[in-house]
This record gives structure tokens, sequence and C-alpha cells, in this order.
């Protein structure tokens, strides 16, 4: 048992112990623990090591968000940083119980990789990019490379996620959850979108439809020629139908407890049309 | 001083503890504090841990159990088999079916096969994994429908119950111009999801006898049952009761019992048991789900004519309670209608899905959600509004229910039914996201919403029918002052201990009261907390013996003073009423205890005819609720906004409790209705935990208006209080599942509804949020 | 630095664990090596918030911290409560529970407990939506929350009362 005050410690106690588990907030890996699935004879816990916890502005005009992955999803909705990713606030609020959320952190939500991953279509619709540290150095993969299955990962012996990167984006934010119950609940479905005023861009990705967080790649690429990026104009009916028929055939869902395919794949359309009639209100507010 | 003084009699008594009080629940510091003992809790001296092999298979031979590997691990002091139970292999509440561990044949998934004991619960964890079962699966038996002319899964055959009830002229639909409406409704599983789950402790007493502290709902029959099984004689197996984590009819079976006393008395250690949420899951019988066809006819003015019913009830693999569970919804599955005449078959099969069984409502709550969307569409039909429709046909007191049975108690069905829709309604709009559909995640924006509204009625039996006629023993004893009352009645949550201060208070005026612990030590059986009858029969059994007490020491006090009893009274501790103003305490004329026992009995009823027609029940209750819910059509997501209820309650003992009784038992009423339901799919159960058994958070709950308690005290009844635990269960979920409806324009005619019921559902008919505003 | 020997500050006692195995969760620790059973077992995996207790501050699941890693952490319990209030033997939060008929069965209580001493910490006067989602993490079967909401406005009114004439929460 190691309990890692820096990164360096950390990194030093998973290459001495390669079979070591590695405890951040503990709220994924102690179920398993406790179930008596996840043997365990040595551990780093890295959730006491202050340079992995918080947020740091980076870039010339501040331009990337380098977020500690040590930030617990508690953290993530405090206002500061809310406003810079109102998407990832959004998304950490709904994270299981105000208890799970005072110990679950980003880098652990990465970790888990779990298709059901409250934060993880943000991190895919801001394009967000992963950093790993280990006693070789840094290594830094894009999202879609860091996730590569079903609670798989892109981790090798001895790495460590320390941090998130992603870019401050001038536009408005969304983060939709489909579950059964008011609060605490395992997404059936969750949309991330996120507008990009600026580079005239929309991105969208679908959480607990697909084995990893999934890209709308074509829906993103018909909104990005069609809307007006200056919030004027609302979309039409036929655009936000177009939008969201995209959205939907982007998902792979499954049937399990939780929901159907079928049911999946419509939630996931309703949903993407509703984030881009909030994201694109027009000047009047008025939908319709 | 001289003679009575009436203005003494009559003065103030100090602020205390008397019927129709809040009064404070004498448990309730010690549950603030953290110090109340729960069965989870217990500990003891080189205790070993408990811990069961359960059954990966729905269905499935065993070939062979080699427990070799796991009796070899170091820690491990027992592993026990079907081999190892010296006394009955089998045990079951209403008959023995269900063996104590598997034989040749496990039934349904998480049958337990071999029990361990060892000296830490991973110690135990890693010899469960150690024991080899080789099971050769065999098909099971999942469809209730196929049951019936399926080869027998048990000997005692594929059907537990079947009741063929038929009410009055037979021929009554014959008329050509009836209106009917017909409809097949489905109740999923549901779980009783107490939040302690399943533990105890046995403690071997060295002579061959064994001592369990267990939580439970009926100490007694767990008594006999652990004692057939260990072959041992009743007065050797002692139960006493542990805390209870809630109960809601899960703890009314045999869980780990016998399989914790079989350990202690191998090993001659304590051991402990304490389930893991998901055996839980496995560990206790669910509510049984339901399939049932419906036609109701009525005159076009709206008089009901007849209601003809086939209710099928999936009991597992086990008969558990299943036998009166059935008879429950058949009697009353017209509802609390006047319905001359009835043809309704119930039947319960038996299957290789989980064990079903006892829980809060039992076999009223399935016929209700049927009876309810059928006046609901009857009165569509009929063109009436609904609440009319039902008040039109309201049994009352006098009239005769379809099994023939007269009501000769109270039953104010039009009292509850107007309360409740009368109610104004304090409901907000869905202004803010949380508030909404979808809540926390913020799917919902306020034009995607619907909002419905609906009325519906519950009708129940209250304590145990067809000539189960248990009884409540209660000891009540006086000594220097100090009453001391035993009774084995549990307390499960619902205040009993609360109660019995209340009812000791009320009869002796005094505070000084001590409950003993509930055990089979000390007093015979109080029946089963359950069945909303423990007030009526364990309160009735404690009145009773108090007032014997009261009576005794009376007599007492006239003999030594040489007076009256009439002109005695009690008062703040003190007899009162002597002439000479003497007022001598009940310390000081109980120096000589004074001791009373009674065995408390309900008025009698008879088991019911070929055609389900008798007296079968000792009294009823009815309820309603009115439900408004914002419903997300397009994502099929709902949020119950507010219920409001009124109940037939008899007399209220203690309002913050009853309070506490229907906002509960209505959180389990919208559980069922939303959200709740034990997922099983080729006999396994998909979701045996808390992330995926979901149940109301503070913000799935909506606030419960409480319209009226209609307070006709029932005859017979102790101080004229009816059971009420169960009524708010039983009508909340037919009116959340109307407000659906109302808000949708869809039949839904299963709960829990999903969303893909809505969502999914051919847009026909359905209402959209635009037509809607 | 490794533990052997975890060490813990409990409703500020020093207690030592020496023979914990490596896998066993704070609430493991906390009711079965330091007789300290107020905090519950009921899910095991966080989704029933019984077994809630402070650590460091936060609020957590006991359940689902490995008792190894909180070593030298400071931790507060149900059996903690009382001692942090003044003049009473109850804290404000339980007398409120007791006055409201918050306790049925009495098993999420002092998880709850634990979670409504937290809000009212943090804010005084919460209104009815903050206090459900303070209290969301908090399953309970019996009461369906009713009588506990009505517990916590009343706490938040008795702690707002002791605040007004200076007294310490």
């Amino acid at each position: 048992m190691t309990i890692a005050t820096s990164i360096d410690d950390a990194c030093a106690a998973m290459k001495a112990k390669p079979d070591a588990l590695v405890l951040a907030g503990g709220t994924d890996l102690m179920v398993e623990v406790n179930r008596g699935i996840r043997p365990i004879n040595d551990v780093v816990a890295v959730g006491r090591i202050p340079e992995m916890r918080g947020w740091s502005r980076e870039g010339a005009r501040g331009e990337v968000l380098r977020i500690g992955a040590g930030t617990t999803c508690a953290d993530l909705t405090e206002p500061t940083i809310a406003s810079l990713v109102p998407a990832l606030a959004q998304a950490a609020r709904t994270v299981g119980s105000p208890q799970i959320r005072n110990s679950a952190t980003l880098g652990g939500n990465l970790a888990t990789a779990s298709p059901a991953g409250d934060t993880l279509p943000v991190l895919a619709a801001l394009e967000a990019e992963i950093e790993l540290r280990s006693v070789e150095g840094i290594r830094r993969l894009p999202l879609d490379e860091f996730v590569v299955g079903v609670k798989d990962n892109a981790l090798v012996p001895g790495e460590l996620i320390v941090a998130v990167r992603v870019p401050v984006l001038d536009g408005p934010q969304e983060f939709l959850k489909v579950g059964t119950r008011n609060a605490m609940v395992i997404a059936v479905a969750s949309l991330a979108l996120v507008v990009d005023r600026f580079g005239k861009t929309v991105r969208v990705a679908l959480g607990s439809v697909a084995p990893i967080p999934v890209r709308a790649i074509e829906a993103e690429v018909l909104v990005a020629e069609r809307l007006d990026f200056d919030g004027e104009v609302p979309p039409d009916s036929d655009l936000v139908d177009q939008f969201a028929g995209l959205v939907a055939d982007a998902a792979r869902p499954i049937d399990d407890h939780r929901g159907t395919a079928a049911y999946r794949r419509h939630a996931v359309m309703v949903i993407a049309g509703r984030a881009l009639r909030r994201a694109f209100p027009g000047s009047s507010k008025v939908v319709e | 001083m001289s003679m009575v003084d009436t203005a003494t009699v009559q003065r103030t008594e100090t602020p205390t503890t008397r019927i129709g009080d809040s009064a404070a629940r004498p448990d309730g510091i010690p549950k603030v504090t953290g110090d109340f003992v729960f069965s989870s809790d217990l500990w003891h001296d080189q205790m070993l841990w408990g811990g069961t092999l359960r059954s990966p298979h729905a269905s499935a031979r065993i070939r062979q159990i080699n427990i070799g590997p796991a009796l070899a691990l170091p820690g491990v002091h027992a592993v026990l088999t079907h081999e190892d139970i010296p006394g009955s292999p089998d045990f079951g509440l209403d008959r023995p079916d269900q063996p104590v561990l598997a034989r040749d044949i496990v039934r349904y998934e998480g049958e337990p096969v071999v029990v361990i004991a060892a000296d830490h619960p991973d110690t135990v964890r890693r010899a469960l994994a150690a024991v080899e079962v080789d099971y050769e699966p065999t098909k099971p038996l999942l469809d209730p429908t196929l049951a019936e002319d399926a080869p027998p899964i048990h000997p005692d055959g594929n059907v537990i119950r079947r009741i063929h009830l038929r009410h009055g002229d037979q021929e009554a639909a014959s008329r050509s111009d009836l209106v009917s409406v017909e409809g097949t409704y489905e109740v999923g599983m549901q779980d009783q999801a107490f939040m302690g789950p399943e533990s105890g402790l046995a403690i071997p007493d060295g002579e061959g006898g064994v001592d369990l502290a267990v939580a439970t709902q009926w100490l007694h029959t767990d008594r006999d049952q652990v004692a057939a099984c260990l072959g041992l004689p009743a007065e050797r197996v002692r139960l006493t009761l542990a805390g209870v984590g809630g109960a809601f009819g899960a703890r009314e079976d045999i869980s780990l019992h016998i399989h914790l006393c079989l350990l202690a008395l191998h090993t001659g250690r304590p051991v402990k048991m304490c389930y893991s949420r998901d055996e839980s899951f496995y560990g206790h019988v669910h509510r049984h789900p339901a399939r049932m066809w419906y036609r109701h006819y009525a005159t076009s003015t709206g008089d009901l004519v007849r209601v003809e019913a086939r209710l099928l009830f999936d009991g597992g693999a086990y008969a558990s309670s299943s036998h009166h569970v059935i008879a429950n919804a058949t009697c009353f599955a017209a509802g609390p209608y006047r319905v001359p005449s009835a043809d309704i078959e119930g039947v319960v099969v038996r299957t290789d899905n989980p064990p079903c069984g006892a829980m809060r409502g039992f076999g009223a709550v399935q016929s209700c959600f049927a009876h309810e969307a059928q006046m609901d569409r009857l009165a569509a039909a009929l063109k009436m509004d609904p609440v009319a429709l039902r008040r039109q046909n309201a049994l009352a007191s006098g009239d005769v229910i379809i099994t023939g049975q007269r009501i000769t108690g109270t039953l104010p069905v039009v009292e509850v039914l107007d309360a409740c829709a009368a109610h104004p309604s304090a409901a907000g709009g869905p202004n803010e996201p949380m508030s909404r559909p979808g809540g926390a995640g913020r799917t919902a924006d306020v034009e995607h919403i619907v909002r419905g509204e609906a009325v519906a009625l519950g009708f129940k039996n209250l304590m145990f029918s067809e000539g189960f006629d248990d009884s409540s023993e209660a000891r009540c004893v006086m000594h220097s002052g100090l009453v001391t009352v035993t009774t084995a009645c549990a307390e499960v949550g619902q205040g009993f201990v609360t109660l019995v201060r209340q009812i000791v208070g009320e009869v002796l005026r005094t505070e000084e009261v001590v409950l003993e612990p509930a055990s089979t030590n000390s007093i015979g059986s109080a029946g089963s907390t359950s069945a909303s009858r423990q007030t009526w029969m364990s309160g009735g059994a404690v009145q009773l013996a108090c007032e014997a007490v009261r009576r005794d020491l009376l007599a007492r006090v006239a003999d030594q003073y040489g007076v009256l009893v009439d002109d005695l009274a009690l008062l703040d501790g003190r007899v009162v009423g002597l002439p000479n103003g003497e007022e001598p305490t009940l310390a000081s004329l109980t120096v000589e205890p004074i001791e009373a026992t009674i065995v408390h009995q309900h008025a009698p009823t008879l088991p019911l005819d070929d055609c389900g027609q008798g007296d079968a029940h000792v009294s009823f209750a009815v309820s309603a609720h009115r439900a408004i819910v914002d419903v997300d059509p397009d994502l099929g997501l709902v949020k119950v906004v507010e219920l409001t209820t009124a109940q037939d309650v008899g007399r209220i003992l203690n309002p913050l409790q009853a309070l506490g009784q229907l906002e509960g038992g209505a959180a389990q009423g919208v559980g069922l209705a939303v959200m709740e339901e034990v997922k099983v799919v080729d006999g396994l159960i998909r979701n045996p935990s808390f992330t995926d058994y979901l149940i109301p958070t503070a913000l799935d709950m909506p606030p419960l208006e409480v319209a009226a308690l209609i307070e006709q005290p029932e005859p017979g009844a102790p101080f004229g209080a009816k059971g009420i635990g169960e009524a708010p269960t039983i009508s909340s979920t037919p009116a959340v599942a109307g407000a659906i409806r109302a808000a949708t324009g869809l039949d839904l005619p299963r709960v829990p509804v999903r969303p893909d019921d809505i969502a999914l559902a051919s847009r026909e008919g359905r209402v959209s949020p635009e037509e809607a505003r | 630095m490794t533990a052997d020997v975890l060490s813990l500050t409990i409703n500020g006692q020093r207690r030592e664990v020496v023979d914990a195995l490596p896998g066993e969760s704070l609430l493991f620790v906390l009711r079965e090596r330091l007789d300290l059973a107020g905090s519950k077992n009921a899910c095991e995996e966080g989704e029933c918030g019984s077994c809630t207790v402070r650590v460091d501050d936060e609020l957590v699941c006991s359940c689902l911290v490995l008792a190894a890693a909180a070593d030298g952490c400071s931790v507060t319990t149900v059996e903690g409560l009382a001692d942090a209030s003044e003049g009473s033997r109850l804290a404000d939060v339980q007398q409120a529970f007791l006055d409201a008929g918050a306790v049925q069965c009495g098993f999420c209580t002092p998880g709850l407990l634990m979670a409504v001493d937290a809000l009212l910490e943090d804010e005084d006067d919460p209104d009815d939506l903050m206090v459900r989602e303070a209290v969301s993490g908090n399953l309970c079967r019996c009461t369906g929350y009713g009588r506990i909401l009505e517990a916590i406005n009343l706490a938040a009114a008795s702690r707002r009362a002791a605040g007004e004439q200076g007294v310490t929460p």
C-alpha cells in the first residue's frame, strides 16, 4: 500500500509494483473489491496528490484548460470551471450521488472507461487530450485513442492518468442524460454538444449507446454548413430533424437491462434535437 | 378532604403518552445516535462468519458437490450440504416445499446449495469459490402461462392454487343493453428493497440447542420451521428479534435462519451471516408478477353489473405465501365497488423464476392496478367522469362484496374518494429542470412536458383470512409501579413499540413502561407483522392485558380501603378517588406485582367455498390517491408531481406515525408505477443491485397531501383503529399509472411504465405536448 | 509512505488498526474492527448512502473508501455528531429527525444525518430542491422522505436560530 503524495512518487511506486491497483476516488474500484471480484494485493493510492487536483489555463490566451485527473466531480461543478466547460459541469452533476461526486475523479471516470461514463461524451465532444505519466515520461493521447473498448483503455503498466486538456470554447454547451430516475442513475443514453462559434463548428458525442463514446460526425458536418453561428436565426425544424436523425445513426446501441437498443437510438435522436435547439435558440429565444 | 372530588379527578394530567398523541418512538434516540443494534450489527466473541453458495442456474440437476477444496482452506470451519441437515430437509411458510439446501435439483437462480462458516468474510468468499458443484443445466419452466400443462417441476405440482370465484347471477351479462370494457394488464416483479439486508447471529447453547437473533416479521413461525429442520424440539431453539432494517413482507419467510443454526451447531461457535445486497435479491421472495385479463359490464347509466377476470400470478419456484396472495387478489379483484355478479379465476403457478410471496399490499396491489384501469376505461366508454363512476358504485357498510360477505364494519369509500378528489392541488409548474421528468439529466424543457391527473381507489382486508385465525399473546406486569409488557410482535420500523407505550399510558396512566425484547422464550406467538394486523392483534392483546392489570389493581385498592371500584380512577401514576383523599402511587400499590397474560383473537373467519364465497375476512379498509404527473412523452420519462390521499383509518392512534405510513407506503406505490422491477431474463435476475433496481430518491418522490383521514371507529378493533400500513401502497400505483395515461392518451396496461412504453408507443392516440396545451 | 498500521482520527479520537486485511473498506473497519456500527452496510456500492461519513470533512460513502488509503485521515461518523453540538446530548439534526417523525426502521438514518449535517453546514437556508438533491444519495424505504424533508427544515430553522443567538451550531 502506497499513499502517493506526488506524481513522481506514484509513478515510482507503480514502476516498482507493476501489479498494483491504482486507487483514486475508489468509487468504481471499491465496488469490485467489496464484491470480491477484484483481488487486491498492492495498491497505489493517488487520491492525495495535490498537483493532480484542480485546473489551470494554458496557451497564449488561456485557450486550453488543463484539469488534474484527481479533480472530483464535485469540483467540476464549481462555478469557475463550470463557466469554462459547462457541459463537463453538467455531466459531473449527474454522476452518482453527492457522496460519490465528492470522491469520484475525472481520471477515475477515464480509467474505468465505462460506456456509461458520464464525463466521457463531453470529453469526446471537446476532443480532449489525456496526459499520462510514468517513470518513462509523458504521453499524450486524444480521447478516442485512450478509450478503446468497453471498460478498456490504452494505459500501459506503470502509467498514470495525470491530467486532461480541453479547449475553452466560445459557444454554448449542452449535456443531456437519459435515465429512469431523477438522480443517482446510470445513463441509458447521453449526449454532449459543444459549439465553437469561432471555428463555426458543432461537435456531438454520445454515451451509453456504443462500447465507447461516439462522435456524430455526419451530423456535425451537416449543421456546421447550415447553422447561423451568430445566433440570430434558430435552426428550422427540418435541420433539427435531419441533425437528430444523423446523430441517432451514429449510435450503436445494445439491449440490456437498463434499456432497449430501439429506445436508446430513439432517445439520442430526441435529446440531439433538444440540445441543438437549446444551443441555438435564436435571438428571440423562441423556438418555432 | 372528603368525598370524591370530581374536579380532582378531571384535573389536567401532565402531558404524556396517550392514544391519539404523536408520541415519540422509544427507539428513536438510539436510532439517531447510531447505537441501535440492527441484526447486521450483532457481534459475539469467537464469532465466525457464514456464507451461502447459490445456484447460478434457474434449473439444473446437481450431479455432484465437492466441498473438499473449500474445507481445506485455512480459516474455514464448516462446509455444509443437504446431507448435514438433521431434521426436515424442507421448510416453507405455508407448507414445507423448499429445500433448506438443494439436494438433486435446483429450481431457481440463487437457490442455496452449500453454506460455509469461516473466520473472516473474505475467507468465506474464497471458500465459496472453492466449492465444486457439478450442475447439469436443464430447461427451465419460465412462462407462467405454460406452467399448468408443463411437466411438474416439483412433487407438489405446478399449480399452487386455483380459486374460481363466482358470485351472483352468472347470466347477468347476457342483457343486450350493457356497456362492456375489456383489458389485459400486467404487473412486474417488485422487490421489497428494505435497507437492512438479511442478517443474524446464531449461538449454540452447548447442550445441543441454539439461540438465534435475527431480523424477522414472525418469530414463532420461524422458530417452528427452524426447529423442524434441526430435528430439535421447539423449546431448544430460541429466537430473539434483532433490530430490523425494514421488512415489507420480505422477512416473513425463512432466509438465513436455518443455515445459521446449522453452522452454529456444527461448529460449536457463534456464527453471523449478513447478506450482501445482491444476495438479498436472491435471498427473499418478491411481489408476484401478474397477468390479468378483465371484462367489466355496466348499464349505460354507469351501474356495475358484472366483473369477469382471469388472474395469473407467477409464484416462482416455491410456494411461500402464494396460496394466500392469490386469495387476496381474487377476493378484492373488483375493488371497493358494488358488483352484483362476478366470475374471477385466480391461479398462482410454480415456475423456475425467483420465488414470490408477501409484499405490502399482498395480492391486492396487482388486482387494484387492473380494476382501477378498468374503471377509468369504463368511465371513458360511458363518457362519465371517472370519479363520478366510482362514487356511483362505491361500496358502503352493509353491502355485500363478491365473496358474498356482508361488510358489517365501517367502509367509508365515498368519503375517501370525495375528500381526495376535492382536495385543492398545491402542485407548482415544472419550473426547475431538476423537478422535471429526467431530473438531473436536464433532458426536458417546459415545452416537452404534458401533465396528467387521475384518481384511484384501493381495497383490502385487514389481518389474515379464510379461517387462518391466528392470535397474539401479551403479558403486562406492574411491579413497584413499573409496567413491563411482553409480546413477540416484531417491530420492523412501523412503530409498534411507540404504540405499546401509548396503550399503557392510556389504560394505566403511567409512563413507567418497559417493553421486553420480542422473543420466543418469553411469550407465545404474536403472529406476523404483516397484513396490517399488529395494531389490531398485538395492540389489542396489550390493551386487554393492561386492562386486566388495571382491574386487578383497582380491585386491590377497593379491597384494601373498603371502597367501590367504580369510585376509583388512575391518574398520573396514582390511584385517585379515595374518600380519605389519599392518592396511593402505583409503585406503593404494586410491591406485590400484578400480572395478566392475554391471548387476543379476532372474530373468526371461514374458508372460501368452491365458488370463492364465504365470510373469509375480518375487516376491510379503503384508500384513495390522486396523482398529478408530468410526462415527457418523447423520452417516456415521468415525474410524479404531487400525490394526494385520503384513507379509512378507523381511528388515528399516532398522527405522526400514521403520516409516516401514508408517505412511505405511497413511495413504494410510486416506485412500482414508474421504476421498480426485478428484471428476470431466462430465469436470471439481471439487476440484483441498488445500481439497477431503482427505488425512488428524494428527487423522485412528490409531496404527499393528506386530504383526510376518515375516522369511523371499527367495531371490534382496539380503540376502533384499522391497520393502515398497506392501503397507501395499493391505490398509489394505479393513480400514478392513470395520470400517465391521462397525460399521454396511451393505454399503458403494464407497470412499471417503462420509457419505451411511452416513447416508442404508436403515435396514434398519443397526445403531443403541443396538443395538450 | 507505506501504512502497515492504519491510523485514523475518528470523532476526534486517535484510533489504530493493526490487523486489517488489504481490501477492507473504511466501513468494514469502522463496524467490525473499531466497534462503530452506526454507519450501516446496505449496498456496498455507493448507491444507498447508509454508510455515509465525513473523511477530512468530505461527505463520502465509507464503503467505497479503502481503509488503508484513509491512513492519517480524520473521520466523523454518526457516533460523533452529538459531540459536535453544545448544550444538548443530541445534535440539532438528530433532534429534528426525532421531532419530525423522520425515523422508522432507522437503517438509513445515520447516513442521512451525516448528509443533512453537511448540507446545513454549507447552506443555512436551503430550498426544497437543494435539500432533495443533497439527500438524493441516501435511499430510505420506510418514510417516502416526507418526514425527513420536514426534519431538515426543522434542523435548518433551529440552526439559523442558534446562529442568530450567537451559539455555535
